[in-house]
């Protein structure tokens, strides 16, 4: 990685705080807070949603209803009042959009303090944005250029419109809506959020990217993902999401889906940067998320990378079924906690077809008061013959307040299998601090440095520009976190 | 440069170093020789601004400033560098990336800009030479895996990178075998100006058979009890340090 963009970051450690808390005045429309059928048909009509997706969402609501919360994570989640939640917020459109002349101005003025340019002139590199703003894709850039490749990359609610029978052929193929507890809710009441196909041996030219951005008060984001990568298909595809600093708690439960069909290639990279709370614990983001791949083909591959700094709580185990006889998932995550954050995450790999490999690679972050865990299943099926999984799983603690819990869970049915699990635990020395201090780096950079040294593995499977984004909110998210 | 009155220091409760007097002008080599627990490394550390040492009397001036007042990566900024007796490994962090990083926040901290890409790997690359070091070093981390002899190495590298007005080496000949010493030995003699000063620390008379010293200084039980030239060196070596005591 440069080590310009290195410098320059460090450099920037000293102005702090969570810098995505502002708050932008749109005219918002909402629906009342509450959860029932008649939410969930508000939500559908609103979105002048099909007969079928409505039946899928009434269904799930129904399931919903018959679970309990999940409570088995090694979390302290307060009760969660579900009646309080608005489920719907859209800012008010002033007419239809065809332009991005068209578009808010109080909205692109939001998304370029964020830092992302919705608009495609001034865009530097090749990176096509889908921007979700509170229950809405607010612009989809490059769709018109992607289009001409057969790629349809728009926001879930025109893909329902524009796509239907793509939709309805994968939704809840990966994530049933029965799956789990948030999963079901959010098949119930899940807002907007992405849609993605990429057509047989097509490589995706360009990076794409969804930006999400909760911004009113009191409204949970509930967003769905959808990406499918058809034979020989090729996508990067890279999440981006903060939110406003609020006293209150705010709930997000989203799901991503992705299907790689024979020869395909995903890649998913994360930087989850929601707001975390003060540092009294107070207010910040659930970030509770299904996020699954489906390695269909022979000779598919998902690679999950994230990078998880923000949220409150989070609750999220990127995964992968390897059900394509050769095909391979992966897992690079690093997961940072600072003050009263607390994250159980990790990785499942369910091998099921013939030659299967994945890799994990997990590195814990703690500071503070905070609390880390990472929860993880490897599992062979009888007829996943020659399976092979790599696990590494480091921790580093900074302070002595804080924790980290590692939680490997390997089960095989297949006696040619091969697991092999590594595990670590580290802190940040006086010594190292003392030796960077000497050479002239003070504490925080020195600790900045040392902290992207130790993730660097990680890092180094994020596209280039998300990359640089990711070292500066590692060195963020820990300031303060020494002496 | 450097002028040391009447200092006092302790770790732990327990005093080490007992009114301590020591100053260096520029352009000096200073050696200080004493046994083992005598103060030697806590005379470097407190020099270099380690936290765990408590000065509870005595002043540290250095080119004017009070050096007690200053945290340790200004101490550094300021020019000066500690060689590190048991250099600490830092896993994942670069070499190249933790000098430039080094180099940078000694630039701004004199209201420079950074130091351009190519310029700073050209420069690590002439002072590699220096010492001998491979270029394999730049992607290796930071003296993580090094031996023995490459960790000296790579500190008297630092050193010649950084360009220090005042460096202290401690024990920097320890565990390097004569081929390794003489590579430090040389690195040292060619950094060696008008304008800065060097004080090394060791236990033996041999290192400075290679740096020929100024002065040299006898350290015992918290205080120079003996300063003289090169030969006091020698002097010491031929009697051992039973000798010092009955001084």
């Amino acid at each position: 990685m440069a080590s310009d963009e290195t410098n320059n970051i460090l450099d920037e450690v000293t102005t702090g705080e969570y810098k995505y808390g502002f708050f932008t005045e749109v005219e918002t429309e909402t629906i009342p807070p509450g959860l029932s059928e008649e939410t969930i048909r508000i939500i559908s009509e609103k979105k002048m949603e099909p007969e079928w997706l409505l039946e899928f969402r009434l269904k799930a609501y129904r399931k919903w209803l018959t679970m309990p919360e999940p409570k088995w994570a090694h979390l302290q989640i307060p009760p969660i009042d579900f009646q309080e939640i608005i489920y719907y917020a859209a800012p008010k459109p002033k007419k239809e959009l065809t332009s991005l002349d068209e578009v808010d101005p109080e909205l692109l003025d939001t998304f370029n303090r964020l830092g992302i340019s919705l608009d495609e002139q001034k865009r530097l590199s090749g990176v096509a944005v889908d921007a979700v703003f509170d229950s809405v894709s607010v612009k989809t850039t490059f769709s018109e250029t992607l289009a001409r490749e057969g790629i349809i990359f728009c926001s879930f609610s025109e893909a329902v419109q524009n796509h239907p029978e793509l939709v309805k052929q994968y939704l809840g193929t990966v994530v049933p809506y029965a799956d789990n507890y948030f999963a079901a809710l959010n098949s119930a009441v899940f807002s907007d959020g992405s849609f993605c196909y990429i057509p047989k041996g097509v490589k995706c030219p360009v990076e794409l990217s969804t930006y999400f951005r909760i911004n009113a008060a009191n409204t949970g984001q509930f967003e769905r993902t959808l990406i499918v990568a058809d034979e020989g298909a090729y996508v990067s595809y890279m999440e981006g999401c903060t939110a406003p600093m609020r006293d209150e708690n705010q709930l997000h439960a989203a799901i991503v889906e992705i299907v790689a069909m024979k020869d395909a290639e995903v890649k998913y990279s994360t930087v989850q940067n929601w707001y975390p709370g003060d540092k009294e614990g107070k207010g910040g983001i659930y970030n509770f998320v299904t996020k699954r791949g489906l390695c269909k083909g022979e000779r598919s591959r998902i690679s999950w990378t994230q990078v998880e700094t923000g949220s409150a709580i989070t609750w999220k185990y990127p995964s992968c079924i390897l059900m394509g006889d050769h095909s391979v998932g992966e897992f690079y995550s690093v997961a940072v906690t600072n003050n009263h954050q607390q994250a159980d995450t990790g990785t499942k790999m369910i091998h099921l077809g013939k030659n299967t490999r994945s890799t994990i690679i997990s590195k814990g972050i703690s500071a503070g008061k905070s609390n880390n865990s990472y929860r993880g299943l490897v599992r062979v099926a009888k007829n996943a013959v020659n399976a092979r999984n790599f696990s590494q799983c480091d921790s580093l603690l900074l302070g002595s307040q804080c924790g980290a819990h590692t939680f490997p869970y390997i089960r095989t049915e297949n006696n040619t299998s091969i697991i092999e699990h590594e595990a670590t635990t580290s802190k940040i020395s006086d010594d190292q601090l003392f030796y960077c201090n000497q050479r002239g780096i003070d504490t925080e950079s020195a600790i900045g440095l040392i902290v992207n040294g130790y993730a660097r593995e990680v890092l180094n499977h994020l596209p280039m520009e998300f990359a640089v984004e990711a070292q500066k909110l590692l060195a963020i998210s820990l300031e303060g976190s020494v002496g | 440069m450097l002028n040391i009155q009447d200092l006092h220091v302790q770790i732990n409760g327990k005093e080490i170093i007992k009114g301590l007097h020591f100053s260096v002008n520029k352009g000096e080599v200073h050696a200080i020789m004493g046994p083992n627990g005598t103060g030697k490394s806590t005379l470097a550390n407190v020099i270099a601004g380690k936290e765990q040492y408590e000065v509870t009397g005595g002043s540290i001036t250095y080119k004017g400033l009070n050096l007690l007042d200053l945290a340790p990566e200004d101490r550094a900024r300021e020019g000066i560098f500690l060689g590190f007796q048991y250099p600490v490994e830092i896993p994942g962090v670069s070499m190249t990336n933790f000098m430039r990083t080094a180099i940078n926040e000694q630039r701004k901290y004199k209201g420079l800009p950074p130091m351009a890409a190519g310029d700073f790997l050209r420069y690590m690359k002439e002072k590699q030479q220096l010492v001998e070091l491979q270029d394999k070093l730049s992607n290796r981390s930071v003296n993580e895996g090094f031996s023995g002899g490459e960790k000296k190495r790579n500190e008297i590298f630092q050193m010649a990178m950084l360009e220090p007005e005042l460096a202290i080496l401690d024990e920097t000949d320890s565990g390097l075998d004569i081929d390794a010493l003489k590579i430090v030995a040389n690195g040292v003699n060619k950094l060696r100006r008008p304008d800065n000063a060097t004080v090394v620390i060791t236990h033996y008379q041999r290192l400075l058979d290679f740096i020929v010293p100024d002065f040299v200084h006898v350290l015992y039980e918290g205080r120079i009890v003996k300063s003289g030239g090169k030969e006091l060196a020698l002097e010491l070596e031929e009697k051992g340090y039973e000798w010092i005591k009955g001084i």
